[in-house]
């Protein structure tokens, strides 16, 4: 099957420091894929590339067989690449209901709209109340977002990037910092997103990995290390070489 | 169970938009003041005026996070567009030139839109700064068009009455009447744009542009949009000027003009419309009131206020700046007694800072329990009252 999101020979460069190396990846459509590696081996660097925060140094991006390497990152939204950031990028001052509403309105074209009152659009509002419900951020969703508890703003996290309905969901470290207490419910969340959403998860957590992905790249260095079926990646000597941080021979 | 939080949702969002009692009163009594206060309607059309340029910078600051030292080049721009049409005969109807101005001074915010597009709070400073210096020389070097330092004169030659029948008058009834039915028109419009999804939009550009961007936001695209209106809307507001007053001049460009629209629109408070037009009116009478004490020194005590609210919040720090400026006004200080008073005063304050802040909290505190306590007791109170009252 064609991939849906696919990179050729992606290259990043920081003056003299290279983050992201001739790396090819295909995703195919509904997968589960995990990226993982040790820190600094560029992970971050390539979700930035993917959505078009950096641009590359060289290679090419593809989206369904279309070329969207240069492209805005609110275009590449607007095609179908959602993120979640491993750090919180919400909005502090406004509440779940009106971040989850300017996603679906954003995705419905009327962000232009100047005349319109917000919520004055029902289908927007349905789609709405079924996010709040289906993140677990119902009981929250009138209170500002700075307020709420570190697991619902990382639930809101997921939220807002899944409210653009996006093909390609890119989950950067989604339970990054979360007590163990909430994990599971963001565990629960992400295990019980649509099958069709294609899922490319970047992830330190080696028990979320191996649970969650049906298949797996290894980064080390900038560099596409190894990629393969979890059973494959979790028996290769040299994964296990690189997470002891023994020295890599050549 | 979905049903109820769809509902729930749904009058969230437009709750938001909906007209307050507050709201009401405000304009009630802005409209009263046609028939109430005849004398006053020079001042009151200053007032309007400055009300509507502040109201353009807080769709800028306010809204999206766009700081400007520079407002002056878009007010003044209208001024100068507004004299001129009419001084020239070009358009005389006073209502469409003014119209006209503002589309002028949209299309310069448009144009130099792309220059506070990127960059820190203090690069916009620098930018928007630049180019209100530039417009002012511009003026000033093109004497031949604008009049340079005498002004736009013969502007009052050929402007017709409004709608050929409203002829501006000695007392400046109809020249307010004009400019306040302006100011609620642009303010309406303004209302519905910060309800509507692309206001949303800049809200959330201003409290995160990297997450917009991630939505779906062509972040720049607002930006733009929401600078070039602000022009225009400050653009009005100069021409409304120039025409009420049938004169243009240099001071409408000035950096003075600038930094105060700013000073306004941070005593009203930004980010909720009413912000400028409450400065404008705090901030003239304050003016007059002050320099009716000492014509000269009256910025000094508004410099005063300023730190003050700075220091202590809005309403605690004009409190604090009303007692102790009423003090030296009641013991009747010399200027430079007040000086010294007030110079103290700062210095004091300033070092007491956050000591009085937290007895501030906590005297806030201990007032709300206090008012609720009150609140259930004389509530329990009427109700015994009441029920004994059926019972016999």
């Amino acid at each position: 099957m064609a991939p849906v999101l696919e990179t050729r020979n992606l290259d990043k460069r920081f003056g003299g420091i290279v983050a992201a190396s001739g790396i090819s990846i295909a995703i195919r459509k509904g997968a589960r894929h995990a990226l993982i590696g040790p820190n600094g081996a560029g992970k971050t660097t390539f979700v930035n590339l993917l959505t078009g925060v950096l641009r590359p140094s060289g290679g090419e991006i593809l989206l369904d067989g279309a070329p969207i390497t240069n492209l805005e990152p609110h275009r590449r939204v607007q095609l179908g690449i959602a993120r979640t950031f491993q750090i919180n990028q919400l909005f502090a001052d406004l509440t779940p209901i009106e971040t989850l509403g300017l996603a679906v309105s954003e995705r419905h074209g009327s962000g232009r709209d100047w005349w319109r009152i917000v919520g004055s659009r029902a289908g927007i509002t349905v789609e709405v109340a079924e996010l709040l419900e289906r993140f677990g951020l119902a009981d929250v969703m009138a209170e500002r977002t700075a307020t709420l508890p570190y697991g619902k703003q990382r639930l809101l996290e997921i939220a807002v990037a899944f409210a653009c309905r996006p093909r390609v969901l890119l989950l950067d470290e989604p339970a990054a910092g979360v007590p163990e207490a909430e994990r599971h419910e963001i565990l629960a969340t992400i295990a019980a997103l649509p099958a069709d959403v294609t899922v490319l998860l970047i992830e330190h957590d080696m028990d979320i990995v191996f649970s969650f992905a049906d298949r797996i790249s290894v980064l080390v260095n900038g560099e596409l290390f190894v990629e393969g079926p979890p059973d494959d990646v979790a028996c290769d000597p040299r994964v296990k070489a690189v997470y002891l941080g023994e020295a890599l021979d050549g | 169970m979905n049903n109820k939080i769809d509902t729930a949702v749904t009058r969230f969002l437009t709750n938001r938009a909906r007209i307050g009692p507050f709201e009401l009163a405000f304009w009630i009594a802005a409209f009263a003041t046609i028939y109430l206060l005849p004398g006053r309607h020079l001042i009151l059309t200053e007032i309007a005026i400055w009300g509507l340029f502040a109201l353009s910078l807080d769709l800028i600051l306010g809204f999206a996070g766009i700081i400007s030292l520079g407002h002056a080049a878009f007010f003044g721009v209208g001024a100068y567009a507004a004299g001129l049409l009419a001084k020239h005969e070009v358009i005389v109807e006073p209502s469409i030139a003014l119209v006209f101005a503002g589309l002028v001074a949209a299309a310069l915010g448009f144009a130099t839109s792309f220059l506070v597009l990127r960059g820190s709070d203090l690069t916009r400073l620098m930018v928007t700064l630049g180019v209100a210096l530039v417009c002012f020389e511009l003026a000033n070097k093109f004497a031949d068009v604008t009049g340079g330092a005498d002004g736009l004169q013969g502007v009052s030659d050929h402007l017709a009455p409004v709608f050929g029948v409203f002829r501006f008058d000695l007392f400046g009834h109809n020249a307010y009447i004009y400019t306040l039915a302006w100011l609620f028109v642009m303010f309406v419009l303004a209302r519905r744009i910060v309800n509507s999804p692309f206001g949303l939009s800049l809200k959330a550009i201003k409290g995160n542009a990297l997450r917009s961007s991630a939505i779906g936001i062509a972040v720049n695209w607002r930006l733009i949009a929401i600078y070039t209106l602000s022009a225009g809307y400050a653009g009005i507001a100069g021409g409304l000027l120039a025409q009420t007053q049938a004169f243009a001049s240099l001071s409408m460009l000035s950096i003075d003009r600038s930094a105060d629209v700013l000073l306004i629109l941070i005593i009203g408070g930004p980010g909720y419309l009413y912000g400028g037009l409450v400065g404008a009116l705090v901030y003239r009478l304050l003016q007059d009131f002050l320099s009716s004490f000492s014509s000269r020194y009256w910025q000094f005590w508004i410099g005063f206020v300023l730190i003050m609210m700075v220091l202590f919040g809005r309403v605690y720090g004009g409190i604090i700046a009303a007692v102790i400026i009423g003090a030296t006004i009641w013991f009747d200080l010399s200027p430079t007694w007040s000086f010294l008073v007030l110079g103290l005063s700062l210095l004091v304050l300033g070092l007491a800072r956050e000591i009085l802040v937290k007895w501030i909290a906590l005297a806030e505190q201990q007032v709300s329990t206090w008012l609720s306590r009150v609140w259930t007791q004389s509530k329990s109170t009427i109700r015994a009252r009441l029920d004994h009252g059926a019972g016999a």
